[in-house]
């Protein structure tokens, strides 16, 4: 990280990638905080990678440190993400069970990606993130909202889901999943 | 409910410390049933990405354990449980040490503070509240307690789902609204997930009855053989369906599915559901007579 336009054009859904660099997380409360107010002072969004995830951090004799760190369910994001990839320039979105239609549209106009991490990884991904770097609105938003910044040493693996041409894995998952519906309830009658 | 035995001398062999204890160990160590129905998961997947999330969850298992970590940052809806033996003389001492045992494992220590007003967005910052910690008492025979701690996430209880159905959609409903909504879910109650459904009684009981199936130790089917039937064949139609681990494809999208049952009002035909992640964490402390926790 950061993410240049060209390396995040070539990234297509199916593909496996670990992300080392400078990353953000925030969830619902940040995305409409900053969505309000703007990105607060000293934090790089341009080019990052957002993080969906409220991690357990506590607090020690060094100050405060993450015991736990995977993803949030992205889903609760898809009304703020176009808004919030339009304001940060971010190029890559991590988080789990994936987006909608607005999200992948948003992705396409700003050439970014959507990565999927495994849900419920907590332990592994707090080692992959590494040591608190810094962190915004904690005093607004508590700690689990806040947004925290990383530098994350190979973080993953994460599966580009839904890529920046359109494509969504999601949804061809889902078409799929229907027709097999079908089939599954025919032989149910 | 049951006032504390004046006669009891020793009292509760359980301190709300050993308790909060417990709360931890619960989001840090899986019971070995998940594990293995994980890891035989993984044995049959043929899809890559169905391999690559089972693998990257069974080492975060491993590491979880290994080094003390909670499995899931998100350590859940703090659920309890008390099953409570008539003649059990410490269930007033028992209900009250819960509050506070909660409350120190998440201020000292692993639990994540989950508990949010509703109304003015504040986080209590100890997992308490107006009306939590969710206390579910259960009077039994006997003269024992057992208590259940149930830490569930709030991303795969968010896929909980309530069908008031009629008596003429029946069972042939119930499949039809059960598949369709695992379908619809897709990726985000973090499958394989393992399925909880309440039928019968009223809106309430069915759910609460779907909440409760989650603590039968997974693998193990219901002791009515209609209901056992039933999860058999709800669980091969789901795992047919092709949503996969993260739901990215695959072949296991649930682990198991339970099913607990009450008689319906002629006019009735409740429906609950209540879906659990694969990080199924559940411990369980059973207490004798003498409060002398054996188990």
């Amino acid at each position: 990280m950061p993410l240049d336009a060209k390396t995040a054009k070539a990234l297509k859904t199916g593909d496996i990638v670990y992300l080392s660099g400078r990353i953000f997380t925030a969830r619902d409360q940040a995305h409409i905080f900053m969505l309000r107010k703007g990105i607060p002072e000293g934090l790089i969004t341009s080019g990052g990678a957002v993080y969906h995830c409220g991690p357990i951090v506590k607090d020690g004799p060094d100050g405060k440190y993450i015991l736990s760190a995977g993803p949030t369910t992205s889903m609760r994001m898809e009304s703020l993400e176009p808004g919030f990839l339009e304001l940060s320039g971010a190029r890559a979105v991590i988080g789990k069970g994936g987006m909608g239609p607005s999200t992948l549209e948003a992705l396409k106009k700003h050439g970014a990606v959507y990565l999927t991490i495994t849900g419920g990884v907590g332990a592994s991904a707090m080692k992959q993130l590494g040591p608190i770097k810094n962190v915004h609105l904690l005093e607004e938003l508590g700690p689990v909202e806040a947004v925290w910044e990383f530098d994350a040493q190979e973080l993953g693996p994460l599966v580009v889901t839904m890529d920046s041409n359109g494509n969504s894995l999601h949804d061809d998952v889902s078409k799929a999943t229907l027709a097999n519906l079908e089939r599954a309830l025919a032989r149910m009658k | 409910m049951i006032s504390r035995n004046p006669k009891t001398k020793n009292g509760l062999g359980l301190t709300a410390r050993e308790l909060s204890k417990a709360m931890g160990e619960a989001v840090i160590r899986m019971p070995k049933a998940v594990v293995q129905s994980l890891e035989n998961a993984a044995k049959q997947e043929t899809d890559s990405l169905a391999q690559l999330h089972l693998r990257a969850i069974l080492d975060n298992v491993l590491l979880a354990d290994a080094e003390n970590l909670p499995v899931c940052e998100d350590t859940g809806i703090q659920t309890v449980f008390v099953d409570a033996g008539r003649e059990f003389p410490h269930l007033g001492e028992l209900l009250s040490i819960i509050p506070e045992a909660l409350r120190t494992a998440t201020v000292s220590g692993p639990l994540r503070a989950n508990a949010v007003n509703p109304f003015t967005g504040a986080n209590s910052g100890d997992n308490l509240g107006h009306n939590a910690p969710a206390i579910n008492l259960t009077m039994v025979d006997g003269d024992c307690a057992t208590i259940h701690l149930l830490p569930k996430g709030g991303g795969s209880e968010q896929l909980s789902a309530l069908w008031m159905l009629t008596p003429a959609d029946g069972l042939k409903g119930l499949r039809r609204e059960v598949l369709s909504h695992i379908q619809k879910a897709g990726g985000r109650p973090c499958p394989p997930v393992i399925v909880g459904i309440g039928v019968g009684g009223s809106a309430d009981t069915c759910l609460k009855l779907a909440k409760r199936s989650l603590l039968r130790p997974l693998g193990t089917h219901s002791p009515d053989s209609d209901a056992a039937a039933l999860e058999k064949e709800l669980l091969e139609a789901i795992n047919s369906l092709g949503v996969g681990p993260m739901g990215t494809g695959g072949r296991t999208t649930a682990l198991a599915v339970n099913i607990e049952f009450a008689p319906r009002h002629p006019a009735n035909f409740p429906v609950g559901l209540v879906m659990q992640c694969w990080c199924h964490r559940h411990s369980v402390i059973k207490l004798n007579r003498d409060g002398k926790v054996i188990l």
